[in-house]
């Protein structure tokens, strides 16, 4: 079967827009893909629009309204923080079923400030700080202290991952903050849930990526210069654990997801050349390391340790800075990601760029769960 | 949840803080899972199927055990406005299935105070004083060390 291809990418700066609209934001994201593609909107034949916050509120239509009302087909997903990784790959799959040439797709977010999470809710009282916590901090807390029952993996530990993509982002101006954070600073910081500090929480942005994604028959016609290649596109939900119930798994389905797209790209984890993973908190990046496949269970903490998956490392990992520093627009970061992996195998990451990059991952997890991986390859 | 609801002119009982913690009109307070016969599965809250399994005609109802071991933990030291921190977030496993998460009290919330496997009993106690819009005081569960 014929491939699916990207042909334009790009994501806005991530920051701070209370002024702006939902659909202003995917917009300027969606005209800057289509530019990046040599594109119009008229070409496009359907539209995959991806945001959280406005689920019931049809951002896509709104999208068109601002840039061009084609009258194509819009489909709006809602999946967590895998929101935009899914209607990317719903764009993917309608390609793929033979159905259009060209497909738009747009991630797109406008965050509060503040901790994210279940506030309890529901009849009778709040069963936060009665029932343990639901806030997402604590939740990924709890998730990493897992890790370290099993491994031994430390607080120090742990923190490194976010002194490592604080690091990256200095070289990326699309993230949210390039500021240095040295391993006092963030061990050091207000402790929000032992052991994450403030400094190893996702920072709550506004953001929008998009994506111009077209059949491979369409691209060699419009031709495949800085055309990246779709290996794999895959998606899943958390198959049954037995602690589901009081501790969302993220770690099932992304093996599931991981084992699925090695299979699919048929490549393995030995292959990629660099990752942009789901850091939502710095524990969570240390968990993927091994439900990616890209070091053995249990060497999570060694591999931080030894540097690897830092700029010029083994396998680089979150090198925009992750969710950590560049920002977690929920709706935009699937999407983000994508435009990540696809400009280092462009080579057009400039300051941070992974050499010689070939093979990139990408990897999302909605809370609830869903997991996306994609898997991109480099044109010849 | 009718077993809780007071007779004219008596003074109402706690109501349970979730509905898997029941509170018989004698005995002790305890909490109940649903376990399936077929792949032994525990659940907590009522359910008919097994989410694991798929079984339809497989559920019973167990009383779930008071003893049981720390799992995972976090130290919550910022909440939701208007929650007291800091506070210890506790997974438990329990003996004989069932895992729980809740606080940990009666212990510092000090990562250096605190290890994994450690045992730990649960306990029933008021609900920090937290009342509903009707005035009602609710019986909540917590896990304290053992021993």
């Amino acid at each position: 079967m014929s491939d699916v291809y990207i042909l334009g990418t790009d994501m806005i700066k991530f920051g701070r827009f209370p002024d702006r609209s939902v659909p202003s934001l995917g917009a300027e994201a969606a005209l800057m893909a289509l530019d990046d593609a040599n594109l119009n909107i008229h070409q496009m034949e359907a539209l995959c629009c991806g945001n959280l916050g406005q689920a019931g509120a049809m951002v896509g239509q709104r999208i068109l309204q601002e840039i061009g009302q084609t009258g194509i087909p819009v489909v709006n997903t809602a999946n967590a923080c895998a929101t935009g990784a899914t209607a990317f790959r719903e764009a993917w799959m309608s390609i793929k079923a033979g159905i259009y040439d060209l497909v738009l797709a747009v991630g797109v977010e406008q965050m509060g400030k503040g901790l994210l999470g279940g506030a309890g809710g529901g009849k009778g009282i709040p069963k936060e700080g009665l029932l343990g916590s639901q806030t997402m901090p604590a939740v990924f807390a709890e998730a990493g202290m897992e890790h370290s029952n099993k491994y031994g993996t430390t607080f120090e530990q742990f923190a490194k991952v976010s002194v490592k993509n604080h690091h990256h982002s200095t070289l990326n101006p699309k993230a949210m903050y390039q500021i240095e954070t040295p391993l006092e600073t963030v061990m050091n910081a207000e402790m929000i849930a032992y052991p994450n500090t403030k400094l190893m929480c996702s920072v709550n942005v506004d953001g929008a990526a998009a994506a111009v994604l077209a059949s491979e028959k369409k691209a060699k016609e419009l031709g495949l210069g800085r055309a990246v290649r779709i290996k794999a596109s895959v998606l899943t939900s958390d198959p049954w654990q037995e602690r589901d119930l009081v501790m969302p798994d993220v770690n099932s389905c992304t093996r599931l997801a991981a084992k699925t797209a090695y299979e699919m790209a048929g490549v393995g984890p030995e292959d990629v050349n660099l990752v942009e993973l789901h850091d939502c908190f710095a524990t969570a990046e240390i968990l993927h390391y091994e439900n990616l496949g890209l070091c053995g269970d249990g060497e999570a903490g060694r591999m931080i340790d030894e540097g690897e998956t830092a700029l010029g490392g083994r396998v680089p990992v979150n090198v925009s800075g992750g969710l950590l520093s560049k920002g977690h627009p929920l709706g935009a970061t699937g999407i983000a990601n994508i435009y990540e992996v696809s400009t280092h195998l462009r080579g057009e990451a400039g300051e941070r760029q992974v050499e010689n990059a070939r093979i990139g991952m990408t990897h999302v997890i909605g809370l609830g769960s869903a997991c996306a991986i994609h898997v991109l390859e480099k044109v010849d | 949840m009718a077993e809780n609801t007071p007779a004219e002119g008596e003074t109402p009982g706690p109501l349970p803080v979730v509905d898997y913690l029941k509170i018989p009109e004698s005995g002790d307070p305890y909490l109940e899972g649903h376990r399936c016969s077929g792949c032994q599965s525990t659940f907590l809250g009522e359910r008919s199927i097994c989410s694991n399994c798929g079984a339809r005609d497989k559920m019973g109802t167990v009383r779930l055990s008071t003893q049981g071991t720390l799992y995972a933990f976090s130290i919550v030291c910022r909440s939701f406005p208007g929650i007291e921190v800091p506070y210890v977030s506790a997974i438990v496993d329990l003996e004989d299935g069932g895992t729980l998460k809740g606080n940990l009290i009666n212990i510092d919330p000090d990562p250096e105070k605190i290890s994994f496997g450690m045992p730990v009993e649960v306990v029933f106690k008021d609900a920090l004083g937290r009342k509903d819009r009707d005035g009602n005081s609710y019986l909540s569960y917590f896990f304290q060390p053992r021993g």
